[in-house]
């Protein structure tokens, strides 16, 4: 047997915060800006790209969660983003007097209950979604993804049943509408209010995942579930209570998505799918610090993409991700596991 | 002698395909260290987690403090009263040394008192208090999943092979906090392959082999007969050291 | 001889070999048993996608990978082909021109995503190529000056494939040999090659070590450096059989478009199918292709039917609106994966015992 650790106080290394994938967003926004050459237009692309990016880490951040601390992935994540959308209509729809009323306080009362009816209603589903869809299949990732992906096309369908086939228009509230002039550039107001949003809620989850013992026990749990059940926990009560969090978030970030395409369609999630996989997987599945960075960096490439080369916009974050996996093929924050 | 804290009556513990443990009777008595022998694969990690309720179970049954606990969740297990030290340590590597331990504190915060009792045999988890735990060294780590599981007091203490690929020094502050712990009558279940470590701590002793207990007695008899300890674990103290 | 033919890899099942032998011989015999051009539609899609499917079970029944990008190298067939007859013309050598370019440009990306995705997590490969796809999908309806955008491309085949070209001038027994019938056993044998072809690789010994892989990923995730080699090659195979599917299928629709080949609705049929005929059992892609394609092309009618006669009902006449096929596959997908994961082949061999 050979001793193979170090003496016992030895000066450890100081903890190193990992800078690198924070640079990269700044260094992507530069490169961009002689490229599109026009700096009011970048200063809009990439507020733009900014808010794009918050939303969809809204919608990315549960899913990312559920995968570390589970191990299941959720193809059907999208329908709660429809769903979420399409709730919050129950509300917006007969409040139109008030959304459209020239004061910000009936505008906010308004969008707050829509919210709040899109958020119960998604976290609610997402309850019943992991009794019925999920739980039968844990540990088991190929049914997972095939029951999940059913469970999507289903919920997809069902929006139809209910709401007809036809895209429902859903403009925004009076108050947000229009744009900030800044100097040259025009930033529409509600992609400030989108970062804010955005912003909040990613404090407020560093927050609890920091500073509170639930949160504690969810990284814990992210790292080894096992051990967290060893110390006396029920892992599986936090589990339904992340993916209920996770699913409410889907549902925020749809009914934040859907006011800001101003238009609902029943695709709308598993269209945003696409971006939340991709963000998720450039970030390392089950870092929601990397899911962050990784929406934002997916959202300002899909932005100066789109205004570069507009019949490319997606392939570039095909690129992104192959680049980014070139780099650090785990992701950017990879999540140390068991 | 004092009466059975844990038993385990002829239990069977399949993993897949694999039989591994074929019938294990063991006791554990209140206020005793009993080590656990055995080689590579003979059934003694899966026997700690079989009594955790990581693995359940086949057949046979597993009494605790009086209370069935065969069929019970791990969770249940954990605050009817074990705590677990795993052989890869368990550490949180993302979480600090403080919140490592306030995990393990269910009650709340770790009570002080207790803190200062384990940073005296462990100094090193004082200084690296708000350090994360990942950048531990390999004893550090051990040191601190030994914490984790006396930072409230339990009624027993599962520990896999503490001393794992560490130094001799650290080794040797390990051995003080098990003084420590038996100074404070701690009802403990310690794996070893590392005689040397357990000779002088062992109250009982059981060898594994194949699955089964093949050899159960007081750890004074072993440590004195040579030829026991050569036909059991196949082994002389000297080489071993 | 059938020995060898199977690879030995009989059906195991009486009820299953008959259904399988009448199944062939309805195939085998569909111009001759069937006049209308939707029948011959519904033959012609069934060889297409017998091919289509079993190429797809290799993936997830044999290498237990989940695959969203079949239908991209599906579609990836069908465009190359036609594209090429599009424009260079309809000879003989733009169509094996455009093959080879669609086998090389699947080959290439089948690689690339294998040893890119397939290295790190299974469950990458699944999110990956779901978003490779869907980029896929969305360029092939953007560039549209090349591959003609939403509409696709028309095209014309090989004088010989044209319904206006006649074999020989007298009917045999009331069918006209002309360029469709020859387009269809053009279809039929090569679907019919490309499926023993399957079933001589799953047979193999590389067919058995997938297999062995695919169990050992079930219990633990420890991937070595020769997992990935094998299933990126099963990757490879998967993706060159799919491309060459999605060409027969250009040639007889003598159309590309992104509804037909690469739309997502598609790689849910396919997923539907394998799970319902039976994963891991080549056999159940032909049952599932036959039984679904039939379901597909005779059902939504009756769900038309039955939704007009609903009308008074509004919420009942929409969940049975034909444009609600989908939901009720999707629910039957949901079920199937739960209560019946070994599918029909798996039911039917169950019987026996």
């Amino acid at each position: 047997m050979t001793p193979i650790a170090t003496p016992t106080d030895a000066e450890l290394p100081k903890l190193k915060l990992d800078w690198a994938p924070l640079l990269v967003l700044p260094a992507l926004a530069l490169a961009a800006l002689p490229l599109i050459g026009s700096a009011p237009t970048w200063v809009t692309l990439t507020i733009a790209g900014l808010a794009m990016g918050m939303m969809i880490f809204i919608m990315a951040s549960g899913l990312t969660l559920v995968f570390g601390l589970m191990d299941v992935l959720n193809f059907g994540h999208g329908a709660f983003v429809t769903v979420g959308a399409f709730t919050a209509t129950l509300v917006l729809l007969p409040m139109q007097g008030w959304m459209q009323a020239d004061s910000v306080l009936m505008n906010l009362t308004a969008l707050s209950l829509a919210v709040a009816l899109a958020m119960g209603v998604t976290g609610l589903l997402g309850w019943a979604f992991e009794r019925v869809i999920i739980m039968p299949v844990y540990g088991q990732h190929l049914k997972q993804i095939l029951i999940t992906m059913g469970g999507m096309i289903v919920a997809e369908q069902m929006i139809h049943v209910v709401w007809g086939p036809d895209q429902i228009p859903l403009p925004l509230p009076a108050s947000f509408r229009g744009a900030i002039i800044f100097g040259d550039a025009a930033i529409e107001k509600y992609r400030l209010i989108a970062v804010a949003v955005g912003l909040i809620v990613f404090v407020a989850m560093f927050l609890v995942l920091n500073r509170t013992k639930v949160g504690l026990l969810i990284r814990a749990g992210v790292e080894n579930g096992e051990m967290v059940e060893a110390l006396g926990y029920r892992i599986r009560r936090l589990f339904v209570g992340v993916f209920i969090a996770g699913s409410a978030l889907a549902g925020l970030g749809g009914v934040l998505w859907g006011l800001y395409k101003e238009m609902l369609t029943a695709a709308m999630g598993s269209e945003i799918m696409v971006l939340v996989f991709i963000v998720i997987i450039i970030g390392g599945l089950g870092s929601v610090g990397g899911c962050f960075i990784g929406a934002l960096l997916v959202a300002l490439v899909a932005n100066y993409a789109g205004f570069l080369v507009p019949k490319i916009a997606l392939a570039s974050n095909i690129l992104l991700m192959v680049a980014i996996l070139l780099w650090r093929p785990q992701g950017l924050y990879p999540v140390a596991k068991r | 002698m004092s009466e059975a804290l844990l038993t385990l009556t002829g239990v069977h513990t399949h993993i897949g395909q694999y039989h591994i443990l074929q019938g294990v009777d063991l006791t554990v008595r209140r206020g005793e260290l009993t080590v656990l022998l055995g080689r590579n694969g003979a059934g003694k990690t899966t026997t700690l987690r079989t009594i955790m309720g990581l693995w359940k179970a086949s057949r046979g049954g597993l009494v605790f403090d009086g209370q069935d606990i065969t069929r019970a969740s791990t969770p249940d297990i954990a605050t009817a009263g074990i705590a677990y030290v795993p052989e890869n340590m368990g550490i949180f590597s993302d979480l600090t040394v403080r919140e490592n331990l306030l995990l393990a504190a269910r009650a709340g915060e770790p009570d002080a008192q207790r803190l200062e009792w384990i940073f005296g045999f462990f100094p090193a988890l004082k200084k690296f208090w708000n350090q994360a735990a990942g950048t531990l060294s390999g004893g550090q780590k051990q040191m601190l999943a030994i914490a984790r599981a006396i930072v409230e007091p339990r009624k027993l203490l599962l520990v896999d092979e503490p001393t794992k690929g560490l130094a001799p020094a650290i080794i040797q502050s390990l051995i003080t906090a098990f003084r420590e712990l038996k100074g404070m009558e701690t009802t403990i279940l310690l794996v070893e392959q590392n005689f040397g470590f357990v000779r002088s701590l062992g109250d009982s002793v059981a060898v594994m082999d194949d699955g089964r207990i093949v050899h159960k007695g007081r750890m004074a008899e072993l440590a004195e007969d040579r030829d026991l300890q050569q036909s059991l674990l196949g082994l002389s103290l000297d080489a071993h050291q | 001889m059938l020995h060898r033919l199977l690879s030995g890899d009989f059906p195991r099942s009486l009820w299953l070999s008959g259904a399988l032998a009448l199944l062939v011989l309805v195939l085998a015999l569909a111009p001759f048993l069937f006049t209308g051009a939707r029948a011959m539609n519904v033959a012609a899609t069934i060889c297409v996608f017998i091919v289509l499917v079993a190429s797809y079970d290799l993936l997830l029944g044999y290498t237990g990978i989940v695959s969203f990008a079949h239908t991209m190298f599906y579609g990836i067939g069908a465009y190359g082909v036609g594209l090429a007859l599009y424009s260079i013309g309809p000879t003989w050598g733009a169509m094996a021109l455009g093959l080879g370019i669609a086998l090389l440009l699947s080959l290439a990306l089948a690689l690339v995503i294998g040893l890119f995705s397939l290295r790190v997590k299974a469950i990458f490969y699944a999110m990956i190529t779901l978003a490779v796809a869907s980029a896929f999908a969305i360029l092939a309806s953007q560039l549209s000056d090349f591959t003609g955008g939403e509409d696709g491309r028309t095209f014309s085949v090989p004088e010989m494939l044209r319904p206006g070209f006649r074999l020989i001038e007298a009917e045999v027994f009331g069918t006209a040999i002309n360029g469709k019938l020859i387009t269809y056993y053009l279809l039929f044998f090569g679907a019919l090659a490309i499926f023993l072809f399957l079933l001589r690789v799953v047979n193999s010994p590389f067919g058995r070590v997938l297999q062995a892989i695919r169990e050992n990923d079930f219990r633990a995730e420890a991937l070595g450096y020769r997992t990935v080699v094998y299933r990126t090659l099963a990757n490879c195979l998967a993706a060159a059989t799919a491309t060459l599917a999605g060409a027969l299928m250009a040639l007889w629709l003598r159309y590309a478009g992104p509804q037909t080949t690469l739309s997502f609705t598609i790689m849910m049929d396919i997923l539907l199918i394998v799970v319902i005929g039976g994963m891991g059992t080549l056999y159940g892609a032909m049952i599932g292709s036959a039984l679904f394609i039939l379901a597909q092309n005779y059902l939504q009618a009756l769900m038309k039917q039955a939704s007009d006669a609903l009308t008074a009902v509004p919420v009942l006449a929409n969940l049975l609106h034909p444009d609600r096929w989908l939901l009720w596959l999707g629910v039957f997908f949901v079920l199937s994966v739960y209560f019946f994961p070994t599918g029909i082949v798996g039911k039917l061999r169950a019987l026996k015992r």
